[in-house]
């Protein structure tokens, strides 16, 4: 490949595959919200239920 | 607990869904395509911008419109948007929401059948052997329904059926069925997808043949890569950028609506939508420019692929490139480009079941099971014809108005719907309402300016597309007072077949212009029958919206 080509290849996929990666890592570490919230497997769980 | 009895499992569950309604064949044929064609590595940029002045703002849009029309009950785009704006027409704009993905399901499916029966054939051993032009006429000869590959009768007809009993099989179990299928499809195609990509990575030269002495894949991503930067000041690089972004992103459909309905309103979008939207930016950008254009011109040479890029190389070119690879490593790659192709293909068309069902659920308390079957039924009256009739062009006619018009008139008018009926203020607060990012607050500005006037454009841009698809020469004749020539691909001259027409005029041959004019025939066919979807749909909402007034639930 061409220097050029490399350079802007390498450049752009580098940008899309650091967003995809961020984001999705944002996804799995962000807190959940307290229960009722939009997902059912995780309504079992303790410490997320709604305090009384 | 989840809001509603119909729920999804987990978060990464409906990010995956909803790349996966995204991810379609396009990411991997359509968009190397259209990079090749419109300058190379410089067509990236006029991408990205596109991205995000349009991509990123309707991904919000539809998000934001379906979680906020989930609150009232509503599920499917012509209640979501009459919970959002007041008005006894408006509702019927959200009849695109479900006509869209029944047309599209439609033909669609048939395609995805077509990647059924190739992974079987490749696991056969069906190429093995054949030539280039053995493995285009074998294509040719499969969608041809009187032929038969395997012995079995109408071959085409019987994948076409199984593929939609699978569909409907998956949609008949619900949101979970669908989640299962994308937790399952993303990750392989993802995985088939990165295989072939360091494929197409490390052919080099090695796939040069003495038919091909000079076939190198580095020249295919030299061309798709090397920015040719006159072409950004080239107004069809935009309008093909902006076309392209549009349709990976699968907007302006009515499934995004629907699978966000389904979430909590103090739940995250805005993470949510940019997670799925990149997601499929990844596989399209990174997976999809590695694999088809690379390997072609690895075998066959960067000129065959200049002269032959499309949408067939997919079916009629790929196979015969697998076999260079000897007969075992032919079969693992059938397996995993097709397979690929099936998990792209199947998580779109079981996206383009959910808004009939949501709709039919909210509206005459239709079950699962009846919605699901109802809509394989209705994916059958609508297909079969798409089936039958695909040499006459009857599958290309849906393509045209129900896979391209319709999705960018909806886009547009939801857009100006949201940002202008229902307004910025109620929209921009949807939009951030339990983000757990920040959302830039230029967004605001774009989606209520740039957004809309980008999709005018687009729109007016495909009614009164230019001669040869030549922005500049056309709109610098329109300046200079000389007119602005239509080409046969615009919207107003599909409508009169002008194409067809010249086609006609110029030919001599008696049997040629029997042929066309029974073209012309079959595509009226085609138009009637979508004509009538669209009326029926629309029928269904009327009867829906006097159910509503009768059980005092109408909003107007």
């Amino acid at each position: 490949m061409n220097t050029e080509a490399l350079i802007t290849m390498i450049t752009t996929q580098g940008i899309v595959i650091g967003f995809t990666g961020y984001f999705f890592y944002r996804v799995l570490t962000t807190k959940p919200k307290p229960e009722p919230d939009s997902y059912t497997e995780n309504d079992d769980v303790v410490e997320r239920q709604p305090e009384n | 607990m989840a809001a509603s009895s119909q729920a999804w499992g987990s978060r990464v569950g409906l990010i995956l869904a909803m790349a996966g309604n995204a991810v379609g064949l396009g990411n991997f044929l359509r968009f190397p395509v259209q990079a090749v064609q419109n300058g190379g590595g410089a067509f990236i940029i006029p991408y990205l911008i596109c991205f995000l002045l349009m991509g990123i703002p309707l991904l919000y849009i539809e998000w934001s419109s379906g979680r906020f029309g989930g609150k009232f009950g509503n599920h499917s785009t012509p209640y979501i948007l009459d919970s959002m704006v007041k008005g006894r027409i408006l509702k019927y704009i959200g009849v695109f929401g479900i006509f869209t993905n029944v047309a599209v399901a439609a033909y669609y499916c048939y395609i995805e059948s077509w990647t059924m029966s190739y992974v079987y054939h490749s696991l056969r051993g069906t190429f093995n052997g054949m030539s280039q032009h053995g493995v285009a006429d074998f294509f040719n000869n499969y969608v041809d329904i009187s032929k038969s590959s395997t012995g079995i009768p109408y071959e085409a007809v019987v994948f076409y059926i199984l593929c939609l009993l699978l569909n409907t099989f998956i949609l008949s179990k619900g949101l979970k069925g669908i989640e299962k299928v994308a937790k399952i499809g993303m990750p392989l195609l993802i995985l088939f997808g990165a295989i072939l990509a360091i494929r197409g990575l490390t052919l080099g030269t090695s796939g040069a043949s003495e038919l091909f002495p000079n076939a190198n894949a580095w020249d295919g991503l030299n061309f798709l890569w090397t920015p040719q930067y006159d072409s950004i000041l080239d107004l069809k690089v935009w309008m093909a950028a902006a076309g392209q972004i549009f349709f990976t992103l699968s907007v302006g459909m009515g499934t995004i609506h629907c699978y966000a309905a389904y979430m909590n309103s103090k739940d995250d979008i805005a993470l949510n939508a940019v997670s799925a939207g990149f997601m499929n930016e990844f596989v399209e950008v990174v997976l999809g420019s590695l694999i088809v254009i690379p390997i072609a011109a690895g075998y066959l040479g960067l000129d065959w692929v200049l002269e032959n890029a499309g949408f067939g190389m997919a079916f009629q070119t790929m196979p015969y490139l697998f076999q260079q690879w000897g007969p075992m490593l032919a079969a693992i790659a059938g397996l995993l480009w097709f397979g690929l192709l099936f998990f792209a293909g199947i998580t779109s068309s079981l996206a383009m079941g959910t808004p009939w069902i949501g709709f039919m659920r909210d509206e005459f308390n239709w079950g699962q099971n009846k919605g699901a079957w109802s809509f394989g039924l209705l994916i059958l009256i609508m297909g079969l014809p798409t089936v039958i009739f695909f040499q006459e062009g009857v599958f290309d006619e849906y393509d045209y108005w129900a896979g391209t018009v319709s999705l960018v008139v909806f886009a547009m008018l939801e857009t100006i719907l949201f940002s202008w009926i229902f307004g910025m203020k109620k929209g921009w607060a949807e939009i951030t309402s339990g983000a757990d990012i920040q959302v830039p607050l230029i967004y605001k500005f774009i989606i209520k300016f740039v957004t809309p006037v980008m999709l005018i454009i687009i729109f007016l841009g495909s009614l009164f597309k230019p001669l040869n698809n030549d922005w500049s020469g056309n709109v610098s004749s329109l300046l200079s007072g000389n007119g602005w020539s239509l080409d046969n691909g615009s919207i107003i001259k599909t409508i009169t077949h002008a194409g067809i027409k010249e086609k006609i005029m110029a030919a001599t041959d008696p049997a040629i212009i029997g042929q066309l004019e029974s073209q012309i025939l079959y595509l009226n066919f085609a138009r009637i029958l979508l004509l009538g979807l669209f009326v029926f749909i629309s029928a269904l909402v009327y009867v829906a919206f006097l159910k509503r007034r009768r059980e005092g639930r109408a909003t107007l």
